[in-house]
């Protein structure tokens, strides 16, 4: 692969947004957070109106929207703010300022504003801009000037925050879509905060070309954040007891790449843990006669019933259906994160270990987890666990100290 | 220590090797890197270790001395590195390392700027985190800090993701070349606003900055060049607490009416065969509680992202 350094990163992590790409809005200054995929369908509902999403195509991360009136009525438009030279303008004010405001005039009788609901929607039809009826607003206020500066500057933001919003387009990476669901949805995350997914990350040394195994129940976030960092190199493998797989949405709203889908991949514990071996030969075999009756068999439930791929005594019966779904998937679609583990990669998993194992799961039993699990990491490999409850995750530290005789445990925060 | 070598990465079946570097651990608060040579001896309280006896052992292997002391050889990680590393300045430690290695956003591919280098010990997360394709290039203005830290970073493996410079960024700001190129930013500088519009022009729009300051009148002054050029500014101070766990085991033998009695405190001695249970003890509860010695103010983190202008 012969890409300039500069270049590799920029293939990596885009910067400019795409027709189908996931962004996070961030409305007045984080005060609305909402994810969204970019088409020419997608709209955005802002005060009772829909606005579409259109116009945030092919603009880069980082770029700032605001309402403009057009003809065919208003929509949003992207706007770059001037570099603030008045500053310096601002602070002379301030400090001449020495006569003291106080609200000793101020009288809550809401008869202050002389403009009313009707002047302003007419001011709206006759195209005044956002920060226009925000201008008139504070003109036909009769305690504005009677306000301190301060006051006055958050009546300002007040006003722009209802007539002239501004939408800022994210680029959802780990911190950015960590923060919005902690502020929005702490629970579908187990309250993981960024600082602390941040010291997983450390303390499990992930890195590029690792083999990092995660048991994932906040949604996905930890997966994401993982092959984030791994950038299209090594694993990331989700594992899980029993059968089903744990939710991993929040992997798709990182934009990955294929090669960075392709490294994310699931398999039960069971698999994992298994001690009998399966030649490569008969790997082979079992993956060619899965392709052949694939391609000529375009029903899903009659491939369910043919030969399965792991060499397990127990029938897993959700995986099957899932890689015979993803070589389907192979003639055009995108690959799709989350694909079950292939053998080779298992057997290769089993002959070396793991490099490090993270651990989200506020409803399991650690303990018990920890015993199945440890053994499959390599010798000296780093291991982090989260849990939001101290006494949950006090009691399952206790029962593992005599564990720990080969690998250095870190205790998260 | 980053599996970008293959034969470097841990597994079952690597060994230490001569000329490895392993992480000599003694306790959790104790370490100390070693290069293994076949001829060396490490002594210690527990006595003397024979280099030659861990040549060919996994690593995380107990190894014991001439009067039946251990220890254990770790490999080498950042994280690890960082706690054993020679201090020539004072460095950072892994909350803030961690904090900032994600609120900058570094992935694999980056290019990223660091000033000053100091001893390397973010400088070393900062190689983990753009491996394979990305680079550091970490600048300190002190020559022979600078050489040190090349040779740090020879040891550890990271030398072909981080290239140091001698360069006082302070006055002269970055090179140049790196016009544009960017991806992120740190500076850990005693005037870090004289360097702010070196780093404004060394950013990708939409860049990340961090600047890392212990008081909190640098913080302030940072923040008032920031403004002009940066947006998304914000301060952060990242504080790690330790907790101390351990088993207790309540005494409800005697007591007035309801009076709970002593506690007894009892390190829980882990053994295969299970637990003794005294008679007159009920079931242990565990405590967790704060330690009480907490590693303080390290520094303020303040980061920034560079306006999209265009």
């Amino acid at each position: 692969m012969s890409q300039n350094k500069s270049q590799a990163g920029t293939i990596q992590n885009p910067r400019v947004t795409w027709e189908g790409c996931s962004v996070l809005l961030d409305i007045n200054d984080g005060d609305r957070l909402v994810f969204a995929r970019l088409s020419a369908a997608a709209t955005l509902k802002i005060g009772n109106k829909n606005f579409s999403l259109q116009p945030l195509i092919g603009c880069p991360f980082g770029s700032s929207f605001q309402i403009e009136n057009g003809d065919k009525g208003p929509f949003l438009s992207r706007f770059v703010a001037s570099m603030e030279g008045n500053n310096a303008q601002e602070k002379e004010d301030f400090e001449s300022q020495e006569i003291s405001k106080d609200n000793r005039a101020l009288v809550d009788n809401n008869k202050a504003q002389s403009l009313t609901g009707e002047d302003i929607d007419a001011m709206r039809r006759q195209g005044a801009t956002g920060d226009e009826i925000v201008d008139a607003l504070i003109a036909n206020s009769a305690t504005f000037e009677k306000k301190t500066l301060f006051s006055q500057e958050k009546y300002r933001l007040k006003k722009q925050k209802k007539y002239a919003p501004k939408v800022l387009l994210r680029r959802p990476v780990a911190r950015s879509i960590c923060e919005a669901y902690f502020k929005k949805y702490p629970a579908r995350i187990g309250f993981l905060r960024v600082d602390t997914l941040s010291l997983l990350l450390s303390m499990a040394n992930v890195s590029a070309n690792s083999d990092v195994l995660v048991v994932d129940m906040v949604g996905g976030l930890l997966t994401g954040a993982v092959a984030e960092r791994l950038g299209g190199t090594g694993y990331v493998c989700g594992t899980y007891l029993g059968v089903t797989p744990y939710p991993m949405d929040i992997v798709r709203i990182f934009n990955f790449s294929d090669e960075v889908c392709n490294r994310i991949v699931r398999s039960a514990l069971t698999e994992l843990s298994l001690t009998q071996t399966v030649t490569l030969e008969q790997i082979h075999q079992q993956e060619n006669e899965l392709n052949m009756e694939c391609l000529s068999n375009p029903q899903m439930s009659s491939s369910v019933s043919m030969e399965e791929i792991s060499p397990s005594e127990k029938e897993i019966t959700v995986p099957v259906p899932e890689n015979a779904i993803s070589l389907v998937n192979k003639m055009g679609k995108s690959t799709k994160a989350g694909n079950k583990a292939s053998q080779q990669a298992i057997e290769l998993w089993k002959e070396n270990g793991f490099s490090s194992l993270i651990i989200a799961a506020p409803e399991l039993d650690i303990w018990s987890l920890l015993q199945d699990i440890l053994p499959l990491l390599s010798n000296s490999a780093p291991f982090a666990i989260y849990h939001q409850y101290l006494q949950k995750y006090a009691k399952d530290l206790i029962s593992c100290h005599g564990m720990l005789h080969r690998l250095p445990c870190l205790t998260p925060a | 220590m980053l599996p970008i070598d293959p034969t470097k990465k841990i597994s079952f079946s690597r060994i230490v090797c001569d000329g490895d570097l392993v992480i000599v651990y003694e306790r959790h608060d104790n370490m100390k890197a070693v290069k293994v040579c076949q001829d060396s001896v490490l002594q210690n309280r527990f006595g003397v270790f024979k280099h030659s006896d861990w040549i060919g052992k996994p690593f995380g292997s107990k190894v014991f001395s001439n009067k039946g002391g251990f220890i254990y050889l770790l490999a080498p990680t950042p994280e690890l590195w960082t706690l054993v590393l020679s201090h020539r300045t004072q460095i950072l430690y892994i909350a803030d390392i961690s904090f900032v290695v994600m609120y900058l956003e570094i992935v694999p591919g980056c290019l990223v700027l660091e000033s000053g280098t100091g001893s390397g010990s973010l400088t070393t997360s900062l190689a983990r985190a753009v491996a394979p394709t990305g680079h550091v290039y970490t600048f300190d203005f002190h020559e022979q800090r600078a050489a040190s830290a090349r040779e740090d970073f020879e040891k550890t493996e990271v030398c072909n993701l981080v290239t140091v410079g001698v360069r006082d960024i302070q006055g002269e700001g970055f090179p140049e070349e790196f016009s544009g190129l960017a991806d992120s930013v740190f500076l850990d500088l005693p005037q870090p606003w004289l360097a702010i519009p070196s780093a404004a022009k060394m950013l990708k729009p939409d860049g990340a900055l961090c600047s890392f300051s212990p008081c909190i009148e640098q913080v302030q002054r940072t923040c008032d060049t920031l403004i002009s050029k940066f947006t998304d500014i914000r301060t952060f101070e990242v504080l790690l607490r330790t907790y101390e766990v351990q088993e207790v085991r309540m005494n409800c033998s005697q007591g007035d009416g309801g009076n709970l009695g002593s506690l007894i405190r009892k390190r829980r001695r882990h053994s295969g065969k299970g637990n003794n249970v005294q008679d007159n003890l009920s079931s242990p509860t565990v405590m967790a509680r704060p330690c009480s010695e907490a590693k303080g103010h390290t520094g303020y983190l303040t980061f920034a992202r560079l306006k999209c202008l265009s």
